[in-house]
């Protein structure tokens, strides 16, 4: 991994090299509050609302959100994480991968709000396998997607109903999104070939 | 890991991720659909030269909760009844097509051979062969150890009985000793084979001395069916000298577990207020097999593609 964005100095968002920080730390607490106001304005309060992180950095993205609307509206909301990786269509080009816990909360997902989370949006690929998973899982009654970054080059017909920000990019180019819990700090950087 | 062959080819973290693995896959079976997608559209043959009722049923049902299709092969009713050649059977299953071969063979080796002479392009998965090694055998025994005593490292496990007939214990001094575990064997010295000393673990003769604080017990079946010496003198005194009853059951450690690989001979190597006790997971052992060749199948057939796909999965992952 290339976190050498402490010593690059930080350019402008499009920047060629390593490392452009798109959002930082302040930036994506803000997301993660107005995220959390969207689900309890689309669901009216957070009756039936789990949240189902996807493996991995969409498990504490999906905490945070839940303690942001405890926060605001006093209830707790449950909260899960899912792995995909069963449940991936890559598995014959990319070989298989250790598998991260599957959680779900004590009160299943039968009939409930699922809002999967997710750090970045791109081809749709991870999000479907999650919908595939999901529905082995239980029969929710709707199912959202909330996600901190969609950089677009979608290759399937998915869209999230949340969304953190909008970060058009190039296919070569990629988005690494670190947080506190899993990389010891929060930022997302937009990095390589910016031709 | 493209072939599972031997339990000694496996290092610390490639036994540790397949068992890792294992747990993971091993809560499918408590959800309402017990299927996952991974292996859709690959073969496993079960190609099976010896009888076995557990291990065929166990990878069996493995491949079909991962979505394999898998297609069973018994040498009895086959081709191979009427003498047809390892070689033989092995190009027709390739020329099926098949992704996996889960083999048990009479000879040790067979899969070795199988895998390594070039007769077939597919993944090799040794279900026991001849006196040699039973690798999966060995990783669901570490799987249930592990569920129990949760850290290997350290813990003292004593085996027991027909050592030099058993592919169980082979494979198992080496996982564990892999693992951390202290192992030690207790068998009558006509039942250890030779150079044992050189394996990584402790020998004895004394059945209650080595049981004394000891975290595991796995007993081992005495093989009639490869008994054709005398081994022993009587049922009664192997019973007596090297069976496990409640007695010897009371001299392990607190939290201490008993396992067998089965079938069991009840009376003879384990007495049957044992086998059904509290301590006894031995119908545990037979849940944890099938997540663990799950694990087992899924690795080794994720890693054939890692082959093929060559440099096209050094690009670094980039979250999709």
């Amino acid at each position: 991994m290339t976190s050498s964005s402490a010593a690059e100095p930080t350019g402008p968002p499009g920047s060629r090299g390593l490392g452009a920080r798109v959002l930082d730390a302040p930036d994506i607490s803000r997301v993660v509050g107005r995220i959390s106001h969207e689900i309890l304005e689309r669901t009216r309060g957070s009756a039936d609302v789990v949240l189902l992180g996807i493996q991995t950095r969409g498990v504490p993205l999906a905490r945070r959100i839940a303690a942001r609307m405890a926060e605001i509206e006093g209830a707790s909301v449950p909260v899960g994480s899912l792995d995909i990786t069963m449940y991936r269509d890559d598995i014959r080009l990319r070989g298989p991968r250790p598998l991260e816990p599957t959680e779900l909360p004590d009160e299943g997902l039968d009939d409930r709000i699922v809002v999967l989370v997710d750090d970045v949006l791109y081809s749709g690929r991870t999000v479907r396998a999650a919908l595939d998973a999901i529905s082995d899982i239980g029969r929710p009654r709707t199912v959202q997607l909330a996600v901190l970054v969609d950089r677009g080059h979608r290759e399937l017909p998915i869209r999230a109903d949340y969304v953190g920000k909008n970060i058009p990019t190039s296919s070569a180019q990629s988005i690494r999104v670190h947080l506190v819990e899993t990389d010891g700090l929060d930022e997302v950087l937009l990095t390589g070939g910016a031709s | 890991m493209r072939h599972l062959l031997s339990t000694s080819d496996l290092t610390r973290d490639e036994a540790l991720l397949i068992l890792d693995t294992a747990a993971e896959l091993g809560r499918v079976t408590d959800r309402a659909v017990k299927k996952l997608p991974t292996l859709r559209g690959r073969t496993v043959v079960n190609l099976f030269f010896e009888d076995s009722t557990r291990t065929r049923i166990s990878f069996e049902a493995a491949a079909k909760r991962l979505s394999a299709d898998v297609i069973t092969f018994s040498a009895k009713g086959s081709s191979v009844s009427k003498g047809e050649s390892l070689k033989d059977t092995a190009l027709t299953l390739e020329a099926m097509g098949a992704d996996a071969v889960v083999v048990r063979h009479h000879a040790s080796g067979a899969p070795y051979r199988l895998a390594h002479s070039g007769w077939v392009g597919c993944s090799v998965v040794n279900a026991g062969d001849g006196t040699h090694e039973h690798p999966t055998q060995a990783l669901l025994d570490a799987f249930t150890l592990r569920e129990h005593l949760r850290e290997l490292e350290g813990r003292r496990v004593v085996i027991v009985g027909d050592v030099l007939h058993s592919r169980v214990a082979r494979s198992n001094v080496a996982l564990l000793s892999t693992l951390g575990a202290q192992v030690t064997l207790v068998a009558p010295p006509t039942l250890l084979p030779v150079g044992v000393d050189t394996w990584p673990c402790a020998v004895s003769y004394d059945l209650d001395a080595a049981l004394e604080g000891a975290d595991a017990v796995m007993m081992l079946r005495v093989q009639n069916e490869r008994m054709n010496a005398a081994y022993f003198p009587s049922t009664h005194e192997y019973s007596r000298r090297y069976g496990l009853d409640t007695r010897r059951a009371a001299l392990l450690a607190d939290g201490a577990i008993v396992l067998h690989p089965g079938p069991m001979n009840r009376g003879m190597e384990i007495s049957a207020d044992v086998a059904d006790g509290p301590r006894s997971v031995i119908v545990e052992q037979v849940t944890n097999g099938v997540s663990v060749r799950m694990a087992v199948l899924y690795l080794v057939l994720g890693a054939r593609a890692e082959d093929s796909a060559g440099e096209a999965s050094a690009a670094e992952a980039v979250s999709a």
